[in-house]
């Protein structure tokens, strides 16, 4: 085990050559459950609120689905043909099979097959930034010129649970490519990740348990601050340099408070910050947050996008936007026309929605 | 034309349409066999055809021919079925018409016979559905009324007319199922029932659609004449069945039945008339826009107005062009495959006046038309109770 | 299960995978072998861009065996830009804002499931065009 007091090795990862976004599309249902559903049903109206709504996948929608229409977005901004396509990798905690990959439907639906990796890829709420690294790593190393990176989820939460309130339902997709075709450049990554049991679901339970308050301190802060603050410090950059910082969002406080301790601005937070609207959705929480920020980020600016995921371990990417302006055709819905597609359902159709009913 | 030989009906038979719990497939049509042979004398066809859809899907039975000839007594008998989605008892009728009238056989026995309530629910609406493309269309969820809706709303929509105006084909469907004893509903129906009625797949109510039901008909059909009542005999003038696009969407006019149209246009060439010389028609009415489509496609009402042709009583015994007589599919009753053979059955009674309280006066030339899938398929006959023979 | 049957067609359904016709130049979805214009049996693979308008459209409230859990659903028949009708389930969609006309765009989604056990069928539906 390394003393993190006298680690003093280079840990930031870079690719051999240089790679960034050169394509992102967020997928988001048009159904929202209101948290004060949750709180009218299960303790009569007293509990406190962690965000306004949630965001809920339809019942035809599952992680296949909004995968493929997230990785469409991304595909139609970038303007790359998907037989280039090395690699679509998603990560997730509701794939919709527990055998048989999510990724190959996703690849063959947008057209990426056979010349492709496909994978599924699980670490609770980072599985998507997982994959994201990889793709670096796969793109950095040559190996393609192209790979998709998902985090999606449609996020599950004993009813009743705390976590019922925020499980939501969304994600993102980004093509990755290098550095010259990117809108964003990844100019440095770093992980960091011990063995943490913070939350988990064992394989044929429907719903997962967590440590309830054991899960902030050690597990969400811990990871998270450490990966932020070793990547700046690596990197030579402090809250200051950045435009934006994307957290991974479980409600709409606790980005905000890890945030500010680690030296952000509440406007550096806000245009990320999707988890009062939509609430947590677990692999596409940071992820959908940073297709916000791309939405409407100016050139040169430059930012942070840590993810957490239970288990525990966090990944942090420092992210440079292009100098020329983002020009994207106006075809592809943004976050933010996403987010104000939206219907609100009560209680009893959330439950059918997500199959929470027994009908056998 | 000459040398076609000359089909006559010589004996019917039906049983009530309904849900017959405690009869099986082949008692159910054993019992229209029955009737059917003894009012017509024959004690053994030369042939028989069977017309059935969901057998082999409901009452996991195949090979309904030769089941129904070896428990009818008839072994050693040709025996075949035909399965055509909806119109499959019009197409029976027709290989029965090709066999007589090629000269190979002399009589024919056809039968159709559909036993719906051995299953229940959602997967007989799903064997129901399986008429439709089952690629293209059946995987995304459609049902038999979901295509008529299709249909009817686009009809509403380039037309002009109101979901009501349907109304009057359900009225007089189910005022004249009130005097045929083999009608599943025989209650009648007002206005208000049938504007308050529940939708099954919008804009189509229960009221119009017809309800799928148990049934067997069955028909004696001969080339030599017979009298059905005393100097009264019904000669078949004209066959015809005619094939479109099996889904909805392959057609560039969805609102036209091409199978019906070119099916008619041939059956009353056949014939020899014209449709203003037709005193009564049993329409394929599984759904009352159904109706209006092939009023439209036989030539009895133009594009786009045969809806107008059911009001103010257009369609009753005594209107312009009387139809679905002993309340058509949607009072009568729908059995499936047996529907086209129920169909003859009725417009033979009518020709040789013995439809009773249900009788078009001095009825002479009668039409049959039975459509499957949504109209990709059509049966017409033309029936000639004038005597002339 | 019919895996084999849904299998073979996934290119068509999860994003409408047409042909057009060598001969003729009609656009044709589903894909035929004969051409039903000109009835030559020569076609090339066409990608349809997704993007029509309702032609028309009926809420199934009465649904098969295998489509009971989303019911009630809308099916339409969407005229697509290149020509053909298809038809297809509206998602995204409350009925009452349905119409005759309405511009519609393809998504993929799940069309049927056979139990918690069985193969998940995912496919082209319509919604209403959200740029």
């Amino acid at each position: 085990m390394t003393d993190l007091r006298r680690d003093t090795r280079t840990r930031v990862m870079q690719p051999a050559r240089m790679v960034g976004i050169v394509g992102y599309g967020a997928y988001l249902p048009r159904f929202r459950l209101p948290a004060s559903e949750i709180s009218r049903v299960w303790t009569e109206g007293q509990s406190s609120l962690p965000v306004q709504e949630k965001a809920v996948a339809g019942p035809d929608e599952d992680v296949v689905t909004m995968s493929i229409e997230a990785a469409r977005n991304a595909i139609m901004r970038a303007g790359v043909d998907p037989q280039d396509i090395g690699a679509v990798w998603i990560g997730s905690e509701s794939h919709p099979y527990a055998v048989k990959p999510t990724a190959t439907i996703v690849a063959e639906a947008i057209g990426a097959v056979p010349h492709t990796q496909a994978a599924d890829w699980q670490f609770a709420c980072k599985g998507g930034t997982e994959a994201m690294q990889a793709a670096i790593a796969f793109v950095g190393s040559c190996m393609s010129d192209y790979a998709c990176a998902i985090g999606m989820d449609t996020a599950q939460g004993r009813p009743g649970d705390a976590l019922e309130y925020t499980a939501g339902s969304g994600g993102a997709a980004f093509l990755l490519g290098p550095a010259d075709k990117s809108v964003a450049v990844v100019e440095g990554t770093y992980s960091f990740v011990t063995d943490t049991p913070d939350f988990w679901r064992r394989s044929n339970a429907n719903y997962p348990q967590h440590g309830q308050r054991f899960t902030g301190e050690p597990a969400y802060f811990r990871h998270i601050t450490s990966a932020a603050e070793r990547l700046m410090d690596e990197m030579g950059t402090g809250p200051q340099d950045s435009d934006f910082a994307v957290f991974h969002q479980p409600n709409s406080k606790i980005p905000g408070r890890v945030g500010r301790y680690l030296g952000f601005t509440s406007a550096q937070l806000e245009v990320g910050l999707l988890a009062p609207e939509i609430g947590n959705v677990y692999a596409g929480s940071a992820l959908v947050g940073l297709t916000a920020v791309l939405d409407s980020c100016d050139p040169g600016d430059r930012g942070l996008l840590v993810s957490f995921g239970s288990g525990a371990g966090s990944d942090a990417f420092q992210l440079r936007i292009s100098d020329q302006p983002l020009d994207f055709p106006d075809v592809v819905p943004s976050t933010r026309d996403y987010l104000e597609r939206r219907t609100t359902i009560d209680y009893s159709t959330y439950t059918r929605y997500l199959g929470k009913l027994a009908l056998e | 034309m000459s040398t076609i030989q000359d089909v006559f009906v010589i004996g019917t038979g039906q049983t009530a349409v309904g849900e017959h719990w405690g009869i099986s497939l082949r008692h159910l049509a054993w019992k229209a066999v029955k009737q059917a042979l003894e009012s017509s004398g024959l004690e053994r066809p030369d042939a028989i055809f069977v017309g059935n859809i969901l057998a082999p899907r409901i009452s996991q039975q195949h090979n309904l021919g030769t089941l129904l000839a070896d428990f009818c007594g008839f072994r050693g008998v040709e025996a075949i079925t035909v399965e055509a989605s909806g119109a499959s008892g019009g197409a029976a009728v027709r290989q029965a018409m090709l066999a007589l009238r090629s000269g190979e056989i002399g009589t024919a026995l056809v039968v159709g016979v559909e036993k719906m309530t051995d299953k229940v629910g959602p997967e007989v609406t799903a064997a129901l559905a399986a008429g439709a493309d089952s690629d293209w269309e059946l995987v995304q969820g459609v049902t038999a009324p979901a295509m008529a809706a299709l249909i009817m709303r686009r009809y509403m929509h380039d037309y002009g007319v109101h979901r009501d105006e349907f109304s009057d084909f359900a009225l007089n469907a189910h005022y004249n199922a009130q005097a045929n004893v083999d009608a599943m509903f025989r209650n009648g129906l007002d206005l208000k029932q049938y504007v308050q009625a529940g939708i099954v797949a919008s804009p189509v109510n229960i009221f119009d659609g017809a309800p799928d039901a148990d049934g067997a008909a069955a028909l004696v059909l001969s080339s030599e004449p017979g009298e059905l009542r005393p100097g009264l005999s019904v000669r078949v003038a004209s066959s015809s069945l005619v094939t479109h696009t099996l889904a909805l969407h392959d057609r560039r006019d969805v609102l036209s039945f091409e199978a019906a149209r070119l099916s008619a246009e041939r059956a009353f060439q056949q014939a020899g008339i014209t449709p203003d010389q037709i005193d009564l028609a049993e329409l394929y009415d599984r759904f009352s826009i159904y109706a209006v489509l092939s009023l439209e496609a036989c030539g009895f009402a133009r594009r786009g107005e045969g809806w107008r042709l059911a009001r103010n009583s257009g369609v009753g015994r005594n209107g312009q062009l009387p139809i679905s007589t002993f309340g058509g599919l949607t009072a009568r009753g729908n059995p499936g495959g047996a529907t086209g053979v129920y169909q003859m059955v009725e417009v033979t009674r009518q020709l040789a006046g013995m439809a009773q309280d249900n009788q078009v006066a001095g009825a002479k030339w009668g039409l049959a038309q039975c459509l499957g899938s949504s109209g990709a398929t059509a049966v017409t006959h033309i029936l000639d109770g004038t005597n002339r023979n | 299960m019919e895996i084999s049957r849904h299998w073979r067609l996934q290119q068509q359904r999860y994003g409408l995978l047409g042909e057009k016709c060598n001969h003729c130049g009609e656009k044709l979805f589903p894909p035929r072998d004969v051409c039903p214009e000109c009835t030559q049996d020569s076609q090339e693979l066409y990608r349809f861009s997704g993007k029509g308008e309702v032609y028309s459209y009926s809420k199934v409230f009465d649904p098969p065996a295998g489509y009971e859990g989303t019911a009630p659903y809308t099916m339409a028949l969407v005229k697509l830009e290149e020509g053909p009708l298809v038809t297809a389930q509206l998602t995204d969609v409350d009925n009452d804002i349905v119409e005759i006309g309405m511009l519609v765009e393809m998504v993929t989604r799940k069309l049927r499931e056979d139990g918690n056990r069985g193969m998940l069928v995912y496919g082209y539906k319509f919604r209403p065009r959200l740029k």
